[in-house]
């Protein structure tokens, strides 16, 4: 279970989160809805523990996560648009965390053909990034927070940059996806009608924050 | 429309023809020398050749390792940190650039007390590509996204894992070529070996001069500047290919942070070390100015005024004329860019032993005229003219022309009125670039002053080579004064460009 307890953060003078409190059960979709601007993107940055905070408190089953850094959370983060590293293959972007990880190649090439197959892209392991659509990138992305099987997973804006058509199919199947995982999520939009689809659950950002 | 193209396309006629008459000629020269006699023969089979490239290979390589290991973590702080002071240490990072070889290893001398070696070599050509190093690899760091690092760190990635799987094969391209540019530089340095190196530490170039100059050995001089253009060229092709691919995927914005002091003062301290230490030593050691500089050092300033006077005008009238052409595209512009820039791609020795071995006999024995050094000089100065004048030329937009001929403007009145008032500025950024050049140039004006009559980079570099304290402050003093006019000259630079903006 995660709890985001009373959380500021503030560029120079401005106030981001002033007070930001939330929890997500195990299991649970949670969606943060709001405007852009209001803050949404720089929440999931400081779950994930890449944006320090000022004042508050994040943790983990109980547990602070104040000295826990990024890469020892174990949290995905799928972003809005994807950070594909575009020096790797798609092999070696979905197989990155598991590399981190110290597993051994053949797990990874496991691993990496098992969730390529998950998303609907098998047989795309050699596929160069610079070659994938819109919406294959998206799957990518996802394939590659996954794959490490993170605790919890950050999705922010993932599918704002795709069309209507796409978005709108890409939405249910990822829910689809989280369901048969039993992953526990955080779903950052603007869109009502997207977190309506994707999320157990629908917070306002705006609610939350003074300014 | 088209037949003023083509007239326009006239103007490059007595740029190419300069550099045809005191570039490709004397190569060619080289080559015929190079290849005739059997020169070459004898030089591959020599022992001392075995050695001399060895030495020249391994201290370019080793050179070249330094300065990128040294500049990498300035390049890094520079790049992603936000602190006070860092506009000003990237624009003092220029003025190694410009520094005169002579005067840097005088500096060096003077900080090491006159002891010749590897060391010094080393530390003086850290001292003029770590800028390099910077120059090449901050713009590119700083666009990186940083948003890749965050999503290496979101799948576990820790500090060092970040920097080793995504930030360094990002930047791999840039480093490779900055790497490269350092190998071509360092490897054809001469200064700095001949001042520094001491006599049994010898380059290519130098072995060449010293050929020429104290053995006159025209013959196997000419083969091992054979070897040293064939090696030239080849290492100039892979260094224009690695960087034609050096692109990678970046942001606009500037993402830099505050600083961490830990990492940063001890990186802004060895900078400060190695280019402030040498030239405080530099000062420190030189003479008493009034006694120290003598009549011989006075002659040598204005010599070197007036040799960088010439050099510079020349360069500018050429320059003018070879950017209109250049600026306007095209397969003429293209050749006529890159058969400009290969004469500072080759080498100052390749200049001017070329110069020396073409221009020797009637009808044209221009050896020891008053003429030769200022030809030569114009030629390095070349594209420096035209790197200023061609960006300023292809931003004006073509709509502005197409106003005035609207307005009833001939071609002449619209280029007067348009491009004219814009080329100015940019012709004096270009004149005095070419004249701080000439001024500080060693390697070419070895081979081609007469004795008796040096600029000023030559009588340093000739007094460095005998002995005494005298004659050794008596270099460090007038390395200080050459070191001094050439600052005025690129803040003069800086001056106008800053009103440019």
């Amino acid at each position: 279970m995660l709890e985001v307890d009373r959380v500021r953060v503030r560029f120079g003078e401005r106030v981001v989160l002033d007070d930001v409190s939330l929890s997500v059960n195990d299991s649970e979709i949670v969606g943060v809805l709001g405007p852009s601007g209001c803050g949404k993107s720089t929440l999931l940055r400081v779950i994930a523990g890449l944006q320090p905070i000022e004042n508050g408190m994040v943790r983990w089953d109980s547990g602070d996560l104040a000295n826990v850094p990024a890469h020892a959370r174990r949290f995905g983060f799928v972003f809005q648009d994807q950070q594909l590293f575009p020096h790797m293959d798609v092999a070696a972007n979905v197989g990155f965390g598991l590399k981190m990880a110290h597993a051994s190649k053949p797990a990874i090439a496991k691993r990496v053909a098992e969730l390529l197959e998950l998303v609907g892209l098998p047989g795309y392991e050699g596929r160069s990034i610079a070659t994938l659509s819109g919406g294959e990138s998206q799957r990518v992305a996802l394939a590659r927070a996954l794959a490490p099987e993170p605790r919890l997973l950050l999705l922010d804006e993932p599918f704002s940059a795709l069309d209507r058509a796409l978005h709108d199919r890409l939405a249910g199947e990822v829910r689809g996806l989280l369901k048969q995982l039993g992953m526990t999520a955080i779903h950052v939009t603007h869109d009502p009608d997207e977190a309506a689809v994707v999320c157990d659950r629908v917070i306002r950002l705006a609610d939350y924050s003074s300014t | 429309m088209e037949r003023r193209r083509s007239r326009l396309t006239l103007l490059g006629v007595a740029p190419a023809l300069y550099v045809l008459l005191f570039f490709a000629w004397p190569v060619a020269a080289i080559v015929a020398r190079g290849l005739s006699g059997g020169g070459l023969s004898d030089v591959l089979r020599d022992a001392t050749l075995r050695r001399v490239a060895w030495f020249t290979v391994w201290q370019a390589g080793l050179s070249t390792l330094c300065a990128v290991a040294l500049g990498l973590p300035l390049a890094f702080v520079l790049a992603c940190y936000r602190f006070r002071g860092r506009a000003l240490v990237e624009s003092l990072l220029i003025v190694p650039f410009v520094l005169p070889t002579v005067v840097v290893g005088a500096a060096f001398l003077a900080l090491l007390h006159g002891e010749q070696s590897v060391r010094g070599v080393l530390l003086a050509h850290v001292f003029f590509n770590v800028p390099v190093v910077v120059r090449t690899v901050t713009p590119l760091w700083r666009k990186l996204d940083p948003r890749f690092a965050d999503a290496a760190r979101t799948l576990g990635a820790g500090r060092v894992q970040v920097w080793r799987n995504v930030t360094l094969p990002l930047l791999r391209q840039s480093v490779l070529a900055a790497a490269g540019i350092v190998f071509l530089f360092t490897f054809t340095s001469f200064g700095v070996v001949l001042l520094l190196g001491g006599p049994r530490r010898r380059t290519l170039e130098v072995e060449i001069y010293q050929r020429t100059a104290q053995q006159l050995d025209l013959r196997s001089a000419a083969a091992l500047a054979l070897v040293q253009l064939v090696v030239l060229g080849g290492l100039l092709l892979w260094s224009s290919r690695s960087q034609a691919r050096a692109a990678v995927r970046q942001r606009l914005a500037d993402h830099s942070q505050p600083a961490r002091p830990v990492v940063l003062v001890p990186v802004l301290l060895t900078a400060l070390a190695l280019f402030g230490l040498p030239m405080v030593a530099l000062v420190r050691r030189a003479g008493r100015w009034s006694s120290a500089v003598g009549t011989i050092g006075r002659a040598a300033l204005v010599m070197s005024l007036r040799t960088a006077l010439i050099a510079a005008l020349v360069a500018t009238v050429l320059g003018a004329m070879a950017g209109v052409v250049i600026a306007r595209h095209g397969r003429v512009s293209r050749w006529l860019d890159a058969g400009l820039m290969l004469p500072l791609g080759t080498s100052a020795v390749t200049v001017g032993f070329g110069l020396l071995i073409t221009f020797n006999r009637a009808p044209v024995d221009l050896r020891g005229s008053a003429v030769i050094v200022p030809i030569a000089h114009a030629l390095i100065g070349l594209p420096f003219v035209v790197r200023s004048v061609v960006p300023v030329l292809r931003s004006i937009d073509p709509r502005q022309r197409d106003a005035a001929a609207m307005l009833g403007a001939t071609p002449a009145q619209t280029w007067w009125s348009i491009d004219a008032p814009l080329l100015r500025r940019a012709l004096l950024t270009g004149l005095a670039f070419a004249f701080a050049i000439s001024l500080g140039e060693f390697g070419a004006t070895s081979f081609l002053i007469r004795r008796g009559s040096p600029t000023l980079p030559t009588l340093i570099g000739e007094l460095l080579g005998k002995p005494g304290v005298a004659n050794n402050q008596q270099a460090y003093a007038l390395a200080v004064i050459l070191a001094v006019v050439t600052a005025i000259v690129m803040v003069l630079v800086d001056a106008l460009n800053q009103r440019a903006l």
